[in-house]
């Protein structure tokens, strides 16, 4: 479909931001991620009057609040629906999704699944701090194994979804994961994700401060982040570690990866290959956490084909010619 | 029996009530369906009723598998698909158990005698094969071994005995068309197009069709083998059509959206029993700004609508019953956030699944109080197929003028049933174009206007309004997410007063038959109209002081709906439900109103409706 080109240059990151006071809690990983799509959004030159956030509910979902463009905080899990009928009525929108691992992944999972299978034209933001935050600190569907919440004070025994292989799994043709403290990829993998046409998903490992502090520390923190996190490029090898001596290969025989040290049998990155993305979004400790695009591989947007079957539909519109159709019979006065 | 007796002449008949019941693969829909189209091309007056089972293809021969189509036309005002039945048409010993107690005492049966085997008699319960016994004394027998009949006509064409089975139920037409004195054209018509990739199987099927009435005609028979004369209605003069309710809600749609100006309808639904027709429908209509998405669920169709209607499309969502609860939280949010939806509810039988292909009408108090809180919306119920049309028309005005939910209340057998409709012309629909706004001087996004009290609709894409919405409780005079206790209770006042406002943009509540005041108010709402109406007629022939009142509006009612049910000294209310709207009317008005409940799942009956007067008067 046709990309807008009317960008708003002059604006900077500021300009993005709404008159209302921030309310997440002092710390909260969702400030960064804030700050990271108001300089995307500056940086890209987004229209503002042409950009919508949609959002269901939880702490992600105040995000359409502290914008200063259109924005719609929905129903718990929604959003991608209402996304859709936003574009359906208007394609020529930027509407952006954002929404956390209770709302995109639990109650709203079954949308998740049909927005990316349809490739609806919309970037998804969902915000993974493996914790309900909103309602005080029950586990989620991404907490893993043994966390202790409120509703599972001797741990939870349910094993946590993987959001990007399930978006991979529901046929997304565009995943990738960030972190809410790195700005700088963060920010441009959500530049990323805004110009693939079709559903972008992008991950974010976000830190909740209050209910499920340092989750990630182990991905994230700075001492271990070299060795924990393998950063994707597209066509370059897959390599790690503080000086990027460790690689990723496949297990010879087998559809499987394995750390050696970094050299000629180094997988290279292939942004459109979906089994690789596969094996990289299953990447967990000890293997590194794959960051960045784990698959980008576009086609036309379902709204896109909508629009592009009307041509094909019957009748010319005529109400009149509609209302005589078929077999009609004259009373005579 | 030899054929020389002379055949008689026809016989004459106000009105006749038919009904072709068979198998759910013996095409009985189709061929009612065909029947009444000759039937209105001939002039007659009609309403039809078709009765069919949940089940796609029960096994043969069994009692849940009948499928049935009843059509009552003549020549005065037929308001109903009839309550007694003057000809059954039964293709098999499981549709002859099923049907034949409706059959009026004298009335015809016509049956297949080749389908009366040991087998399908034993599957429809009959010890006995009710043809060779007293069973049917009561009635007048006319038994053809229509499979052999049929198979001889179609024999030409070289069909497959299973094939050529397939043509009993034109056959069977044939000869009903030629009892009523109507014409075969659009039925042949009708099979040349529905088979025109496989000509033989439509030549073959004219062929039975041509046997059937040409057995009526020259065939050696009994005497009871009688042709009539129906004669035709008198009706406004115009052109017409058949038109079911699907059809009317979705041209009403579409005109709707011409009337307000609006650009494109967003249609979202999801497969349900009786509604998904009207997706269907719909789905053919993208040249006249429809565009229509089978959601995920139920839900997400709400969503999508709503959606569509923030972003300054008409949202059109359509459910039944166990549909419209999984949707209640989104037009809570639509209710919230101000925006114009409209919501179609096909009611069938319930709690739960129900009987899904059966009719009632008992998701008002869902309609007009299912929501969580305070949540207020209007609610709208045609009378009729054509209503239909009328009523879609005006959800879109109500929708688009006061930014909020419509429901509109259709059920199981508007959504089927066909009537004649007096087509109307484009330039004669009403108009009532919206606007959207634009202007950013003083704008934010709950600002009302004062006398309907909607807010404005802003279409993102419009510089300088930009603005967020949802669903937490805003500010009365900024639009921002306010906890304030005083402001929620504003906010909680002016959702209800926008709603109760529109009862003075509505048409005052006339009765439809009768006087202003006296002794019985008959008051109902929906597709009851018709039996109401035959049975206050019948009641007021004999006599007796009582009045219809049909309401159209139930939420808001129109605002004389009180005074004017304070004018009869008694109120009964007949609903196909347990007693609903009987209930609203007694809390909002203190009137003492009466329940005729009917929770068959079949329409009311006028003799139920005027058995219930004659007891009260």
């Amino acid at each position: 479909m046709t990309v807008t080109t009317i960008t708003d240059a002059q604006l900077a990151p500021k300009d993005y931001a709404s008159d209302q006071e921030v309310r997440w809690c002092p710390g909260c990983g969702d400030y960064a991620i804030l700050k990271a799509v108001q300089k995307a959004c500056a940086d890209m030159g987004l229209v503002r009057e042409r950009t919508v956030f949609v959002s269901g509910i939880g702490c992600a979902a105040r995000f359409p609040y502290y914008m200063s463009t259109y924005g719609f905080h929905t129903v718990h899990g929604r959003a991608p629906a209402i996304a859709t009928g936003i574009k359906l009525a208007n394609p020529e929108l930027d509407v952006w999704v954002m929404t956390g691992d209770g709302d995109g992944l639990s109650i709203g999972g079954n949308h998740m699944l049909h927005v990316l299978r349809r490739n609806v034209n919309l970037n998804i933001i969902l915000f993974n701090n493996e914790i309900y935050g909103l309602t005080k600190g029950q586990y989620s569907p991404t907490s893993r194994r043994g966390t202790r919440s409120p509703s599972t004070p001797l741990g939870s025994i349910e094993n946590p979804v993987s959001a990007c292989a399930f978006a991979l799994g529901a046929g997304a043709r565009f995943v990738a994961r960030s972190i809410d403290t790195q700005q700088a990829h963060l920010i441009s993998v959500l530049k990323r994700a805004h110009a693939h046409t079709g559903a972008s998903f992008v991950e974010i490992l976000q830190n909740c401060v209050v209910f499920n502090d340092a989750v990630f520390e182990h991905i994230t923190g700075k001492e271990v982040a070299a060795d924990a996190q393998v950063l994707l490029e597209h066509e370059k090898p897959l390599v790690f570690g503080k000086n990027k001596e460790k690689g990723l290969r496949l297990k010879p025989g087998k559809l499987e990866l394995e750390v050696a040290p970094a050299g000629p049998d180094t997988l290279l990155h292939d942004e459109t290959n979906r089994p690789l993305a596969q094996l990289l979004a299953a990447l967990e400790p000890p293997f590194p956490t794959a960051m960045g695009v784990l698959y980008c591989n576009p086609t036309e947007s379902y709204e896109h084909d909508v629009y592009a079957q009307k041509s094909a539909a019957q009748g010319n519109g005529d109400l009149d010619a509609l209302l005589s159709s078929e077999r009609t019979w004259e009373v005579a006065p | 029996m030899t054929s020389t007796i002379a055949r008689p002449r026809r016989e004459s008949r106000d009105a006749v009530v038919i009904r072709f019941a068979g198998d759910s693969g013996d095409g009985m829909q189709v061929t009612g369906s065909q029947f009444t189209l000759e039937t209105a091309l001939a002039g007659s007056d009609f309403s039809t009723f078709p009765d069919f089972p949940a089940e796609i293809r029960a096994p043969t021969g069994t009692t849940f598998g009948v499928s049935a189509f009843q059509i009552h036309f003549g020549g005065r005002d037929v308001m109903t698909p009839g309550d007694a039945v003057d000809v059954l048409v039964a293709m098999n010993p499981a549709a002859l158990t099923v049907e034949i107690e409706d059959l009026k005492v004298g009335g015809t049966v016509i049956v297949d005698t080749a389908a009366f085997t040991d087998r399908n008699l034993s599957k429809a319960g009959y010890a006995k094969n009710p043809l060779e016994d007293d069973t049917l004394a009561r009635y007048q027998v006319l038994k053809f071994d229509i499979t052999k009949l049929t198979a001889d006509a179609v024999k030409p064409h070289g069909l497959s005995s299973r094939e050529a089975h397939l043509c009993r139920n034109m056959w069977a037409l044939g000869l009903l068309l030629w009892m009523y004195g109507y014409e075969r054209t659009a039925s042949v018509e009708w099979l040349k197009k529905k088979f025109a990739k496989k000509p033989v199987i439509a030549e073959a099927n004219v062929a039975a069709l041509n046997a059937g009435h040409a057995f009526g005609e020259t065939a050696e028979m009994t005497e009871h083998l009688v042709g009539y004369v129906v004669p035709k209605a008198d009706v406004q003069p115009g052109r017409y059509r058949t038109v079911t309710g699907t059809e009317g809600l979705a041209w009403g749609l579409v005109a709707g959206l011409r009337a307000a100006g609006i650009e494109k309808l967003v249609f979202a639904g999801y497969p349900i029993t009786p509604a998904s027709a009207l997706l269907h429908t719909l789905a053919h209509l993208r040249a006249y700004g429809v565009v229509t998405f089978q959601a995920e669920d139920e839900i997400a169709a709400a969503g999508a609508a709503l959606g569509a209607s923030y972003a300054g499309a008409l949202g059109v969502t359509s459910s039944s019953g166990p549909g419209i609860a999984l949707k209640t939280e989104m037009i809570g949010l639509a209710i919230a956030t101000e925006l114009p939806l409209i919501v179609i509810d096909s009611q069938r039988a319930g709690p739960s699944t129900g009987m899904p292909t059966k009719a009632e009408q008992s998701d008002l108090f869902q309609a007009v109080l299912g929501r969580n809180a305070d949540a207020p919306l209007a609610v709208l119920a045609p009378v009729s197929t054509a209503d239909c049309f009328d009523i879609a028309i005006e959800a879109v005005r109500i929708a688009t003028k006061y930014m909020t939910p419509v429901m509109v209340l259709s059920d199981g057998y508007l959504a089927h049933a066909a009537e004649p409709w007096r087509i109307p012309r484009e330039a004669d629909l009403p108009r009532f174009p919206i606007s959207y706004r634009t202007d950013p001087e003083g704008f934010h996004p709950f600002l009302r206007d004062p006398k309907t009290l909607a807010r404005p609709w802003v279409k993102p894409g419009t510089p300088q309004l930009e603005h967020r919405i949802g669903g937490l409780e805003r500010d009365y005079d900024s639009g921002h997410i306010s906890y304030d206790a005083d402001n929620h209770a504003r906010m909680t006042k002016a959702r209800a007063d926008k709603i109760a406002g529109i009862a003075n943009d509505i048409p005052l509540q006339a009765a439809a038959l009768g006087n202003d005041q006296g002794k019985l108010a008959v008051v109902g709402w929906g597709s009851t109209f018709g039996a109401i109406h035959r049975a206050v007629q019948i009641a007021r022939d004999e006599g007796r002081d009582v009045s219809h009142i049909h309401v159209r509006y139930l939420s808001p009612f129109p605002r004389n709906l009180g005074d004017l049910l304070k004018r009869f000294e008694r109120v009964l209310v007949p609903e196909m439900n347990n007693g609903q709207l009987v209930k609203l009317l007694r809390a909002e008005y203190l009137v003492p109103a009466e329940s005729l409940p009917k929770v068959t799942g079949k329409p009311f009956q006028v003799t139920e409706i005027a058995q219930a007067i004659r007891k009260m008067l």
